[in-house]
């Protein structure tokens, strides 16, 4: 053989080396690549990384001497998963305040609050996402439930991060802007649907300086000028406004919204969103949502249905899988991927739903969620179905680097793996 | 037989724990009621499990006679019969085999590539209790205000049309132990249910299963009371709060024996004054009502153990014992089962060191473990939960095999309610609560296209007209099952 090493995806070994191999030559060979766009489902190709980027994928890729191969014997190599709604390394135990950093209550900060500066890339969230097969991650603020003023419009700003080993997690800042609407929106409203779409318009009204006489009115919504500074990027179009709704009537409003101030939305949540699939389709507005959710929970998830992600998918809506949570069960976003395929999202939709749709909605797909030439080196090696739970990722790349497969919780069942006598 | 040296192995540690078949017949000999009619007798003399309760009026929807054929029938009771037949009749099973004959005029399934388990039990769910939607005037899961309120029953507070309900049937769950929630050290009665379309608790009321009692430890209670002022505030103060109500309880059930005996001595005696929340934990003492213990840290368990002897009751379960894979050779030895979830976890301090690994350690040292589900969202999908939990158990070198696992959400379930005896395995006289997979359970496209309670085809995924919609979701925009 012409390589310098071979080694197997999964074993200690081969991390160790690979671990060695930081900004070298690495060639995953005997892939069963399965990837969106253009390289597609390869059954038996190579996937070669140099440095951090990948530096070819296919059939037939010719392996430099100088390489690291891992042979992947036929296994499953995706591009790492992308997780949409997490507030990864912004939380580690949800009910110990100290350790959450995802949201707040001062009044001079909403649309302000900007994630990239409470990241804990410390947080053991990181790696134990990241053994769910989950590279990148959007960081997203929510609202301090407890805050009963509710008088915050918007919770803040999202980051995506990376999930790779080290201190440096933030990937880009400011990739997007968090407002809840629906229920909870129309509490901060003073309790009206109808009073929040009032302020919201108000607001962009006064951002885009519609209305010409006298001062901008902000509509009462307590925003400072800071949170009008991070807004302008929103109101010009530039940055996503990632609006959590949920029914199908407050989607419409959402949709009407962006189109009567030509903002940029991405809904989340929107449970009741394949009632207006044909509507978010023609808007070309993507949708996040998590497709176990199909709960009558409240009333504006009366018609929460497992079959949300699959009928999206059918009228051309673009559709990113969330886990369960945006903290612990981040990593079960691959089986809901796989849930959504159960009733009737075609396999390779769902794939994509978890990479490279997550980097489209937010502008990264020329970096991100694929593997592409040129794209940064994001790889997962799995030994077997991704979606399936008794798969199970070998090997895991961030930029090229091979990750540790080791996580706190990994250290605990070490620890008591043998019984004590 | 897949997995088949590894099924040896485990039947082996099965075997080598000590306490296993009592804690069996414990459950098995638990003296139940027959039938409905007996269930709920008020006419009984003194406290116990079903003194004042309201009868189940369950009765077991019409069926036809009806075989599935050539499935992988996995049975809870051991076996993965390649394709198998089943029969059930009269709402019981009749027969499961693989050279089973198909009696004449039986209503025939064709299970080519299809999958065949018992019916799901989920051993710890709010349905009905905490119901959707989950609003205002809605919520019935604590009654949080008194740290000790075993005087409560959930079934006096299940709401039949709860939507959830019909979404679990669809995930598969059969039967279901509805549980008060865990805001107090004692919450109150749990009743098991049998989970079809009724339009009261009494209807669903699983006939003849025991009660059971919830307590609960750690985080919960003592941040609730803490938080006003009040006892318990602490874990110390907990474990005061359960040992005062004990003695309470022991001192009741001496007063309620004393006048027994006088009475069969043909002495004229006026009887004790019930007291509802004595009358069920004198229950527990009797060895009537099963205790499902709400329960995160291995110290804590370790600690209610302790409790448990120092008042002679029997802890059946305990539940999300995240922490349960760093005890389980005292669980073991106690004879004590763990209901828990797969990967759920870090949600407070108590739940920081859950591992997905957790079920395995368990049954590796011969645990028996429960997947529960506590949300109805995983409720439709234990069958994953197991998977999760398998998987992650074979990633660490416990190669517990699907014949196994597949109690996890099954038999073992039905043991902790106490109903083992009645449901949980494809065995012949059982209830025939039977679940057909469009694929293997234990992988995330399987879907529940058939479910069987009693016989009665309750939902088919090929057939809405099988699929009950609660009264809530009519004139809704409810979307598919």
């Amino acid at each position: 053989m012409f390589c310098k090493w071979i080694y197997t995806a999964g074993t200690a070994a081969a991390l160790a080396l690979a671990g060695s191999a930081q900004a070298e030559t690495i060639a995953i060979i005997n892939a069963h690549i399965v990837t969106p766009g253009p390289v597609g489902d390869v059954p038996e190709g190579t996937v070669l990384i140099e440095g951090d980027r990948i530096a070819a994928a296919g059939a037939n890729v010719a392996v430099p001497a100088s390489a690291h191969v891992i042979d992947a014997k036929g296994a499953p190599v995706t591009p790492g998963l992308i997780a949409v709604d997490t507030m990864l390394g912004l939380k580690e135990v949800s009910s110990v305040s100290g350790t959450t950093d995802n949201h707040t209550t001062s009044p001079g900060i909403s649309a302000a609050l900007d994630v990239q500066y409470g990241l804990n890339p410390d947080s053991t969230m990181i790696p134990i996402a990241r053994l769910g097969g989950i590279t990148r991650a959007v960081a997203m603020p929510d609202y301090d439930d407890s805050d009963k003023q509710r008088h915050l419009a918007f919770a803040g700003q999202a980051a995506m991060i990376s999930l790779e080993e080290g201190p440096d997690i933030l990937f880009k800042p400011r990739i997007g802007m968090v407002l809840e609407m629906g229920e909870h929106g129309a509490q901060r409203a003073g309790g009206s649907r109808a009073a929040e779409i009032i302020r919201l318009r108000m607001l962009f009204d006064a951002l885009q300086h519609r209305k010409q006489r006298g001062k901008a009115d902000t509509g009462g919504t307590g925003l400072s000028a800071a949170d009008l500074e991070a807004l302008r990027p929103v109101a010009s179009g530039a940055m996503p406004l990632i609006v959590s709704v949920h029914s199908a009537p407050d989607i419409r409003q959402a949709l009407k919204l962006a189109r009567d101030y030509r903002l940029k939305i991405v809904l989340n949540g929107a449970e009741e969103a394949w009632r207006a699939a044909p509507e978010i389709a023609s808007a070309h507005v993507p949708v996040m949502l998590t497709p176990p959710s199909n709960m009558p929970s409240s009333f504006e998830l009366l018609g929460a249905t497992l079959h949300n992600a699959a009928m999206l998918n059918k009228a051309g809506v673009e559709i990113a899988i969330t886990g369960n949570d945006p903290t612990h069960s981040v990593r079960d976003m691959r089986f809901n991927a796989g849930i959504a395929v159960s009733r009737g999202l075609p396999y390779a939709a769902a794939i994509e739903a978890i990479t490279l749709t997550p980097a489209r909605m937010f502008g990264l797909d020329g970096q991100l969620g694929s593997i592409a030439p040129g794209k940064i080196a994001d790889i997962v090696i799995w030994d077997g179905d991704p979606l399936e739970p008794l798969s199970g990722p070998t090997a895991i790349f961030v930029a090229g680097k091979v990750q540790p497969m080791t996580s706190r919780q990994r250290e605990l069942r070490d620890r008591y793996l043998e019984p004590a006598p | 037989m897949p997995h088949g040296s590894s099924a040896h192995r485990f039947a082996k540690a099965l075997r080598k724990v000590p306490g296993r078949v009592a804690i069996m017949t414990a459950l098995l000999t638990v003296p139940f009621p027959a039938s409905p009619a007996l269930a709920g007798s008020s006419a009984k003399a003194g406290p116990g499990a079903e003194y004042g309760s309201y009868p189940s009026t369950y009765k077991p929807l019409p069926s036809r006679e009806t075989a599935i054929v050539n499935a992988s029938i996995l049975t809870a009771a051991g076996a993965l019969i390649e394709h198998g037949t089943i029969v059930m009749r009269q709402g019981r099973i009749l027969a499961v085999g693989k050279d089973v004959p198909v009696p004449a005029g039986a209503v025939t399934i064709d299970g080519t590539g299809k999958w065949v388990t018992p019916g799901v039990i989920d051993a710890h769910s709010h349905l009905g209790v905490f119901p959707a939607p989950a609003v205002k005037g809605q919520v019935d899961l604590n009654e949080n205000v008194a740290p000790n309120t075993a005087e409560v029953w959930a079934e006096h507070a299940i709401w039949p049309q709860d939507p959830n309900f019909d979404r679990v049937r669809a995930g598969g769950v059969t039967s279901m132990l509805i549980l008060p929630g865990s805001s107090n050290l004692f919450g109150g009665r749990g009743v098991a249910i049998k989970n079809v379309p009724a339009l009261t608790a009494q209807a669903m009321k699983f006939p003849g299963a025991p009660y059971d009692l919830k307590m609960a430890c750690g985080e919960n209670p003592k941040s609730r009371y803490g938080s006003r002022g009040r006892s318990p505030a602490t874990r110390m103060g907990n474990v005061a709060g359960y040992r005062k109500a004990w003695i309470d309880a022991a001192d009741y059930l001496r007063k309620w024996d004393a006048y027994n005996e006088k009475t069969a001595r043909g002495e004229d005696a006026a009887p004790p004054k019930r007291d509802l929340a004595l009358e069920t934990l004198a229950g527990v003492l009797k060895g009537e009502i099963l205790v499902q213990n709400h329960c995160y840290r291995a110290d804590e368990m370790a600690t209610m153990i302790d409790l448990s002897k120092e008042f002679g009751y029997r802890i059946t379960a305990f539940h999300h014992a995240t922490e349960a894979y760093k005890v389980a050779g005292l669980l073991a030895a106690n004879g004590i089962c763990v209901a828990t979830w797969a990967d759920h976890w870090g949600f407070k301090m108590e739940a920081y060191d859950a591992i997905e690994e957790n079920a395995a350690i368990l049954a590796k040292a011969g645990v028996c473990v429960v997947m529960h589900s506590d949300s109805a969202e995983r409720a439709q999908r234990l069958n994953v939960q197991a998977a999760i939990a398998l998987a992650a158990g074979r990633r660490a070198g416990i190669d517990i095999p699907k014949t196994e696992a597949v109690k996890w959400f099954t038999a073992y379930p039905a043991r902790i309610m106490g109903v083992a005896d009645r449901t949980g395995t494809l065995e012949p006289g059982k209830m025939a609560d039977v679940v057909m997979w469009n694929h293997d359970p234990f992988s995330i496209y399987a879907i529940a296209e058939k479910v069987f309670i009693d016989g009665a085809l309750v939902f088919d995924a090929d057939d809405p007209a099988t699929q009950h919609r609660s009264d809530f979701e009519l004139g809704q925009p409810a979307g598919d099952l």
